[in-house]
């Protein structure tokens, strides 16, 4: 039997099995225990849900923060991703880069940042406080104003990349021909630019509404009253309605998958000009004078927007009490630095955080590449398949398989495959895992199927077996993607907050819960220094995997 | 009544200089297309006209208004792009009705504008279609009609050809140029291909590294062409070093290769010359001065053309009955008495 039939007879079927145990198998459970209890069938639990107000005002804000995000989000990524494009203005491309940046900061590192910004005792509040000579600080930051502020401020990334990533394949003779046919700007961009960038625009809300549902650490710190189905559900399990959990669980998936259908419909109008495919020269503005205004504009926006992680900057390097009644900081040192690395206490929630992200990023990765040669045919029902287990966990909260695989590892039954995980050092790498399989499997699928089948066969009449052809051609090939989204998965392990809150144990204590730790005990400093090295991580790996995407 | 003229126009990409003090005028309903290899500006020129870049110096003027610092949306030049640029989103008539929305048109004038656009250019009836649904060649003729329906005052062509296989290019050549006739409108046309310039234009304007070679009818740069370049760049041409050995105005006698040439000679004074041959300036004689040997033949139909290496090694190409000859033949070649050209060596 050849090595293809081999893949295509035992190990893709074997591989999908695999998948529907660790991706499918958790969700299906959640839904059979919201319609069951005490192993009877009952709607009681769903019922709960439909009649309490609660549950209903966590599912319409969850809705309604989602669509602030998206118009919010997205008003601001696509004109950044416009201006910084088409308009020509001093420092173009170092503030295109700065504004990218917050695509990979995890999102609890950006939460604390706001709060040291904006926060009661935040920088700008002590500034005010010192000023004005106040005792009480002059507001609170908190509810569905300072979530929408946070979502719009963080998320318009995902519409900006996109709408940058557009108009780089856009040929600008459109843009010229609209302009010989007497169009003016606002015309060209009306009925030419925005038409064609129709698909970007709606994968950019796409992303941000899916991240605006799932998002757990913005609400989770500064909604106070607000409630979200994310955080909701984290609450009701903690109050110990395991069922009414799981239908808040289902709610969510359910409102993720809605929005999944709506953006899918909307972004389909894929057509695309047959042009060259040359990024259009940032066109010169008519006078110095404007180019500089557009200039300060865009840098005074990109300063507003990473202000708060100055602010963090700021707080990791000020001596503890040294800045509790004056404007500026009075005492600066790097202890909280050294703290990191020479008390255990401090590092221990790290390297937990290293070897989990690390394993699970590694493990994700020959699983994805597996999948990504056994579903390389796309016409093959069992690819579709293979492909749709790796890429589920991308539309599902990770909340919710946070919540699916502590009930699906909390009891033994080897036969339907459930083990006890729960509670030990296994079950959050895991989750990891899943969540990694999606951030490496769709780009790595997409890559090995771009690749010409005729080099398999050049390396094949050249006399290399399959597995050197795959070690010698496929995987250098495909190298620059992997090591990219083999980063981007690492960096999101590191940061990770909403599937950690559910499934940490004491030997699994993340360096996100050790930040929200520091900041209780008032170790602001140290919780800023954490928040700063992992931005640092993140931002290298970022650059990695631009660099890999670039070469591919 | 629509002239363009440029007047000492320049144009700089940082500090290199991809015009250089070009003057042009086009006469209403002129056909002038722009010729040069890749890189001498040709391109870069028609996007001035356009407005599409702004000049470095000089003036451009359409219909005698000075439009040097008018944006591109109020010159009213109609573009044709090389790849096109319909708007994929927009169906045919939408893109063709796209540049009449200034016009205030209403609605049935609009389309009747479109209608006879379409018309104008054999596709009457498609303007629900999808243009991604188009063939090449009847994309080529969407652009056409977009850039016609507004009643441009000149129409810009780049390489509006270039797009299309060898099949299409001559027959859709053949209706761009009556349809330009037809309409009567002034063209500057875009082209690297001299077969192309030669059978649409009027006037050739001849372009190398930014600076205009030659501006004439096809004829005249071929028969007294300006420089060597432009002897070298129109039509067929070899080259030998010779000396002259007695000249008046404008005709010299010229010695090169061992023999005596009548040349058409552009430079002033006498002594080293660089002589410039058309296929035509030699003849295979079983007696000729000239002794060499054939290395290429390359077959054209009713007539081949040899090349011939000759005396100090250079080669020459020699055009002659298909059978005269055969590579590695040892053979004799005299000049005809006319194509030939001479430039001081320096020059």
């Amino acid at each position: 039997m050849g090595v293809h039939r081999v893949i295509r007879r035992v190990v893709a079927p074997l591989l999908l099995l695999l998948l529907i145990w660790l991706v499918a198998e958790p969700m299906v459970l959640v839904a059979l225990d919201a319609v069951r209890s005490g192993g009877v069938w009952t709607l009681t639990s769903v019922r709960a849900f439909i009649v309490e107000p609660n549950e209903w005002r966590a599912a319409l804000n969850s809705i309604g923060l989602a669509v602030a995000s998206v118009i919010l989000g997205g008003a601001l990524g696509v004109s950044l991703g416009l201006v910084t494009r088409l308009a020509d203005f001093p420092g173009r491309r170092i503030v295109s880069a700065l504004l990218a940046l917050p695509a990979v900061l995890p999102p609890l590192v950006g939460v604390v940042a706001f709060l040291f910004l904006y926060g009661e005792s935040g920088v700008i509040a002590r500034m005010v406080m010192a000023i004005t000579g106040a005792e009480t600080p002059p507001w609170r930051f908190d509810g569905a104003g300072a979530v929408v502020l946070i979502h719009a401020t963080t998320m318009y990334v995902y519409s900006y990349l996109l709408v940058r990533g557009a108009l780089a394949t856009f040929d600008p003779s459109l843009i010229e021909a609209a302009t010989a046919l007497g169009a003016g700007r606002w015309r060209v961009l009306r009925t030419v630019v925005l038409p064609l960038l129709r698909p970007a625009i709606a994968n950019g809300a796409l992303l941000t509404a899916l991240s605006s549902l799932a998002s757990f650490s913005a609400p989770y710190v500064f909604g106070g009253g607000f409630r979200v189905l994310p955080t909701q559900i984290v609450s009701t399990r903690l109050n110990g309605d395991i069922s009414i959990a799981m239908v808040e669980t289902l709610a969510l998936v359910a409102l993720s998958l809605v929005t999944l259908v709506m953006a899918s419909r909307i972004g389909r109008v894929g057509t695309r000009g047959a042009g060259k495919g040359i990024a259009p020269a940032p066109r010169r503005t008519g006078s110095r004078g404007s180019r500089l205004a557009i200039g300060l504009a865009v840098w005074g926006i990109a300063g507003w927007l990473l202000l708060p992680h100055m602010a963090l900057l700021v707080v990791s390097i000020v001596r503890k009490g040294a800045w509790n009644s004056t404007a500026l900081p009075t005492a600066w040192t790097a202890g909280n630095y050294v703290t990191l690395i020479t008390d255990p206490v401090r590092w221990r929630p790290f390297a937990t955080s290293l070897w989990m992200a690390a394993l699970a990023a590694g493990v994700a990765a020959m699983l994805a590449l597996a999948v990504a040669v056994a579903a390389r045919d796309p016409r093959r029902a069992l690819s579709r398949w293979l492909e749709g287990g790796l890429g589920l966990p991308w539309a599902v909260p990770g909340t919710v398989y946070a919540i699916a695989l502590a009930t699906m590892f909390s009891i033994s039954q080897p036969g339907t495959g459930r083990f006890v995980l729960i509670g030990t050092l296994w079950l959050l790498p895991l989750a990891y895992l899943i969540r990694s399989l999606p951030v490496i499997g769709r780009p790595v699928v997409a890559a090995i199927r771009m690749l010409d089948p005729a080099l398999d066969e050049a390396a094949a009449s050249l006399g290399a077996g399959r597995w050197r052809s795959f070690a010698t051609v496929t995987l250098p090939l495909l190298g620059p993607v992997l090591a990219g989204a083999v980063a981007l998965a690492f960096v999101t392990g590191l940061g990770d907050f909403m599937t950690s809150i559910i499934l940490y144990t004491y030997d699994t204590r993340p360096v996100s819960l050790e930040i929200l730790g520091a900041i209780r005990q008032g170790d602001l400093g140290v919780a800023a220094a954490y928040g700063v090295v992992l931005t640092v991580i993140s931002s290298g790996a970022f650059l990695l995997a631009e660099r890999g995407r670039s070469r591919a | 009544m629509s002239t363009v003229r440029l007047d000492g126009v320049a144009k700089r990409f940082g500090t290199t200089t991809v015009v250089s003090d070009v003057s042009l005028d086009i006469a209403q309903g002129e056909l002038v297309a722009l010729l040069g290899p890749s890189g001498s500006g040709k391109t870069t020129l028609l996007r001035l006209i356009a407005g599409f870049e702004s000049v470095d110096g000089g003036r451009i003027f359409l219909d005698g208004d000075d439009v040097t610092t008018r944006p591109a949306l109020e010159r009213r030049c109609g573009m044709v792009f090389q790849h096109y640029a319909l708007f994929p989103h927009l169906s045919v008539g939408e893109n063709v009705a796209y540049g009449l929305a200034n016009e205030r048109l209403s609605r049935s004038d609009r389309d009747g504008r479109v209608a006879e656009a379409l018309l104008m250019v054999d596709l009457a009836g498609l303007e629900m279609r999808p243009v991604t649904a188009l063939s090449g060649g009847q994309q080529q003729r969407v652009a056409l009609a977009r850039a016609l329906a507004p009643r441009p005052r000149v129409l810009l062509l780049d390489e509006p050809l270039s797009n299309l296989d060898p099949s299409l290019r001559e027959r859709t050549r053949r209706e761009l140029r009556d349809l330009v006739r037809r309409t009567g409108i002034t063209t500057v046309l875009v082209t690297h291909e001299q077969e192309e310039a030669f059978d649409l234009a009027d006037r050739i304007a001849l372009l190398h590294l930014g600076r205009l070679e030659q501006l004439g009818t096809p004829e005249s740069l071929y028969n007294q062409p300006a420089t060597p370049f432009v002897a070298g760049f129109v039509g067929r041409a070899s080259r030998l070093s010779g000396t002259i050995v007695s000249r008046d105005e404008r005709n010299a006698l010229v010695l090169a290769a061992g023999a005596q040439w009548h040349a058409r000679v552009r430079t002033s004074g006498t002594g080293p010359v660089q002589l410039v041959l058309r296929p035509d300036a030699l003849r295979f004689a079983a007696n000729g001065p000239i002794a060499g040997t054939v290395i290429h033949r390359r077959f054209a139909g009713a007539t081949a053309f040899f090349t011939v290496t000759v005396g100090d090694g250079s080669e020459v190409e020699v055009a002659g009955a298909p059978d005269v000859a055969r590579v590695g033949d040892a053979v004799h070649l005299e000049p005809t008495g006319t194509g030939a050209h001479a430039w001081a060596s320096t020059a």
